[in-house]
């Protein structure tokens, strides 16, 4: 396939005649579709929603941990979710250093809406095109032992390739979630967005708490890559699309809100799912940007926004 | 007596659930200079900005001049007369101090006012004049020291030609001669018939410049009057030096 | 100088440089002139929102595949004439950022940004899905065989008409730049909440500089079907453009018209080198590396770097 835009969606079950059943399977796939854009989406939750980096790279990097999944998988034959999972500190340092990056040369000087956002643009395209003169623009896969295993209850279909990715993105947006409310760190990190002066009256730096609270968010993005390729084929430019559909459920959901992130990738998996199913997979990706729209219309605050 | 300039009924207006302006009624008559005092988090700062345009108030009424302006934006109300000044000074940065004087000038003065586009540049200059940053015209406004900035920050609500300026804490942090100067300034915007509503900490300036005076304390205004009966009143007494 | 000085300048310089490349014999010329001023009006263009209004812009080759489109469904329609394509392009292209803007452009400035790249996707979506230009396979254009003017070839006129809408940008450009409407732009960058109360109507201003910004991008993309005679969505919605149109100005600079100018002729050159001598691919990685490059470390571009010698100089 040449270097096209188009995602490879795959038909998520078998064509049926009962419409229930129809219906059933559309709401299944969606719901398991949303779980794995939560966890697409909870970086940029962290990021955009809590500290205000207008982190538009984060696909990068979620294509990025596609592709070391795929290398290691490939090599050693590991589970590529193990594998981004074990990997993610090292996700975590990346994202650190290029936090340390943004705040030196744009956020301190209070150049962050327009240098800044032109900053991560460069590195999202960097990153794409590094990969297009390594790898090429051949669509990459990984088979691991649960890919063509299809659960069936009734009329309705569980593939494993779509429940394992589920089960972990779960794990990882309450094990998030549990973060933020639950420690220090978390408690910290939700000052940052609203009270810097208090932190640093605590003898907190606010700096360090979001170079932190940027390498959680890159992190995330390292496993959801292992996710998005054990669901579906990846080539270096499908990022982008990504790119919509993280800010539009944050923005659906309600800014720095993660349940009503989990909430908003729902909503977009469902409505996604339905649009695959009734009009063609080919318009799915319109999905995410007319929600997005629409939420900036009607409601910016979101679904659970305060 | 004059009928009201500026007219502000029951305004009430809440962040979340906190209520931080509650039923606020507050009167300005053309050309009067007001004071507007009360502690740290006391509303002022909101009532400005309700007032200006820059937040909504979900309750009552803002009448300028007799016309409801609640619904307006803020540039429609600057337009009509009414400008402020801001609290942490905020110049056109890339501009120079000469070109953050003609932005009002051509957006705002020149609707309610004959202004030939050619004498944009003299007008600038005779209010840079005013506020002493003559000297300073041609200088990039991003790089003027913190006196000059608020000095900038004055002149920039001038140029915009009001009926009402808002000066909020434009003294902070000056000298007691730059104070004198900053009063002397706006006690001359009198004379060309400008109200002032002055929101200030330096007790000294404020008890100098206004006829009048109204205090608020937690998002209520607990008295409003004259400068010296104001100052005798014993619930302002209790909530500047605490119970 | 006076814009009116200015823009008879201009269109002078552009029609002298298209008599003059007449005489050229050698094709690749026309072909790589026509990619360099097609990132000149885009660069232009893209400063009009991101250098004097402080909105960044992602979409650029959206609005440019909207004007490309425009003239691949005129074309199809009626084989309307190349003038008629270019204005509706031109005019479908400034409806898009007008909507685009009317939605976004009261929320914060991110959110621009965002819908911009989003709707970038969901266009060629729905590129992809029309049959009527094309669809994935995509469309072929014949140019007529008989060029106006005594040109030898149909990549001459098309050349032509680019180096005269280039100008065009220009004129535009610098006559905002000086305008009323360039100091309420300039003060809604540096400070919207004061641009407001100093009586700046600012979205109504913000939305009128995003419309007539992508305006210029979709003209700059409703000649670009002849170019190759046959336009491809992934060609036409190619990141390689919107990527461009940023790491133009800003390595030029962002303040005035002459930034992106030299921006796009320095990059544009260096890349059809690249192209040439290398490959593509790593073409657009030169790009993103400059981009990435100047903005932190030259964030105010050349033409910045010009201004603080200048000024170093007076002192």
């Amino acid at each position: 396939m040449s270097g096209r835009l188009t995602v490879f969606r795959p038909r998520l079950f078998p064509r049926m005649e009962i419409p229930t059943a129809l219906l059933a399977n559309a709401i299944i796939a969606g719901l398991l579709l949303g779980g794995f854009y939560a966890a697409v989406s909870v970086g940029v939750s962290i990021s955009f929603g809590m500290l205000d980096v207008v982190n538009i790279a984060h696909p990068a990097f979620i294509i990025l941990g596609s592709y070391i999944a795929y290398i290691v998988n490939d090599r050693l034959g590991f589970d590529p979710i193990v594998v981004s999972l074990a990997l993610s500190p090292l996700f975590f340092l990346l994202g650190t250093a290029i936090y340390r990056v943004y705040y030196l040369c744009f956020e301190r000087r209070g150049q962050e809406s327009l240098r800044g956002l032109a900053f991560f643009f460069g590195i999202l395209f960097i990153t794409e095109v590094a990969l297009v003169l390594v790898f090429g623009v051949d669509y990459r896969m990984v088979s691991t032992r649960y890919s063509d295993v299809t659960w069936r209850a009734g009329e309705v279909d569980f593939p494993m390739r779509l429940v394992v990715p589920f089960l972990v993105s779960m794990a990882m947006v309450v094990g998030v979630q549990l973060l933020l409310t639950r420690t220090f760190f978390g408690r910290a990190v939700l000052a940052v967005a609203q009270d810097q002066l208090a932190l640093r009256l605590m003898g907190v730096n606010p700096v360090r708490v979001k170079e932190l609270a940027f390498g959680l968010s890159i992190a995330t993005a390292g496993v959801a890559g292992a996710f998005l390729i054990v669901i579906q084929p990846v080539q270096p430019a499908i990022g982008r699309e990504f790119i919509g559909l993280a800010f539009a459920v944050c923005v659906l959901g309600g800014m720095g809100s993660i349940w009503g992130t989990l909430l908003g990738a729902f909503v977009l998996g469902i409505a996604e799912s339905f649009t695959s199913t009734f009009f063609g997979p080919s318009w799915a990706p319109a999905v995410s940007f007319g929600l997005l729209l629409a939420t900036l219309a009607f409601k910016p605050s979101g679904l659970l926004g305060r | 007596m004059a009928e009201a300039l500026l007219e502000v009924r029951g305004v009430t207006k809440r962040f979340g659930g906190f209520t931080a302006l509650e039923k606020v009624d507050f009167l300005v008559r053309p050309g009067e200079r007001v004071g507007l005092i009360g502690p740290n988090g006391s509303g002022k700062s909101t009532l400005v900005n309700c007032i200006a345009g820059t937040l909504r108030n979900e309750e009552g009424s803002i009448r300028f001049e007799g016309r409801d302006i609640g619904g307006h934006p803020a540039h429609r109300r600057t337009r009509l007369g009414l400008a402020r000044s801001f609290q942490i000074p905020k110049p056109f940065g890339s501009m120079t101090v000469l070109d953050n004087l003609c932005v009002p000038l051509l957006y705002a003065a020149r609707t309610h006012e004959e202004l030939a586009r050619s004498r944009i540049v003299e007008e600038a200059t005779h209010i840079l004049e005013q506020v002493g940053l003559a000297d300073r015209a041609r200088a990039m406004s991003g790089g003027l020291t913190q006196v000059d900035m608020r000095k900038l920050e004055l002149a920039r609500a001038m140029a915009a030609k009001p009926k009402l300026l808002i000066s909020d804490e434009a003294m902070a942090g000056l000298s007691a001669s730059e104070v004198d100067d900053v009063l002397a300034l706006l006690s001359g915007l009198k004379e060309q018939g400008v109200a002032v509503i002055m929101i200030e900490h330096v007790m000294r300036a404020v008890m100098k410049f206004s006829e009048r005076i109204a205090v608020l304390v937690a998002g209520r205004k607990i008295a409003d009057g004259d400068p010296q009966s104001v100052v005798g009143n014993a619930e302002v007494v209790r909530a500047y030096l605490g119970e | 100088m006076s814009n009116k000085a200015f823009a008879a300048v201009a269109f002078v310089v552009a029609l002298a440089l298209a008599v003059a490349s007449q005489l050229i014999t050698n094709e690749y010329f026309f072909t790589a002139g026509y990619t360099v001023l097609l990132f000149v009006i885009l660069a232009t263009a893209w400063n009009i929102l991101g250098g004097y209004t402080g909105y960044v812009n992602f979409g650029s080759a959206a609005f440019f595949a909207i004007g490309a489109y425009t003239t691949v469904a005129l074309y199809n329609a009626f084989k309307a004439p190349l003038a008629v394509m270019i204005v509706s392009g031109t005019l479908v292209a400034g409806l898009a950022g007008l909507g685009l803007g009317y939605l976004t452009l009261r929320l914060r400035g991110v959110f621009f940004a965002i819908a911009s790249l989003a709707l970038a996707v969901v266009l060629y979506v729905f590129v992809v899905n029309w049959d009527f230009v094309g669809g994935a396979r995509g469309a072929y254009i014949l140019q007529p065989r008989e060029v106006p003017f005594g040109m030898p070839r149909y990549i001459h006129l098309i050349y032509s008409v680019q180096l005269l809408m280039a100008a065009l940008a220009l004129v535009v450009a610098r006559a905002t730049e000086r305008s009323t409407l360039g100091r309420g732009l300039a003060a809604i960058r540096d400070d919207e909440l004061a641009a407001e109360c100093s009586g700046v109507p600012t979205l109504r201003l913000k939305i009128f500089s995003a419309m007539m910004s992508c305006a210029l991008m979709g003209m700059a993309g409703t000649t670009f079907p002849y170019y190759l005679s046959y336009v491809e969505p992934s060609s036409a919605f190619s990141l390689s453009y919107a990527v461009n149109s940023i790491a133009m100005p800003l390595i030029g600079g962002m303040m005035s018209w002459i930034g992106p100018l030299i921006g796009a002729v320095l990059l544009g050159t260096v890349q059809q080198l690249v192209q040439v001598t290398v490959s593509s691919a790593w073409n657009l990685l030169i790009v993103g590396a400059l981009l990435v490059l100047f903005v932190t470390l030259a964030p105010n571009g050349i033409m910045g770097w010009v201004e603080a010698r200048r000024r170093r100089k007076e002192h």
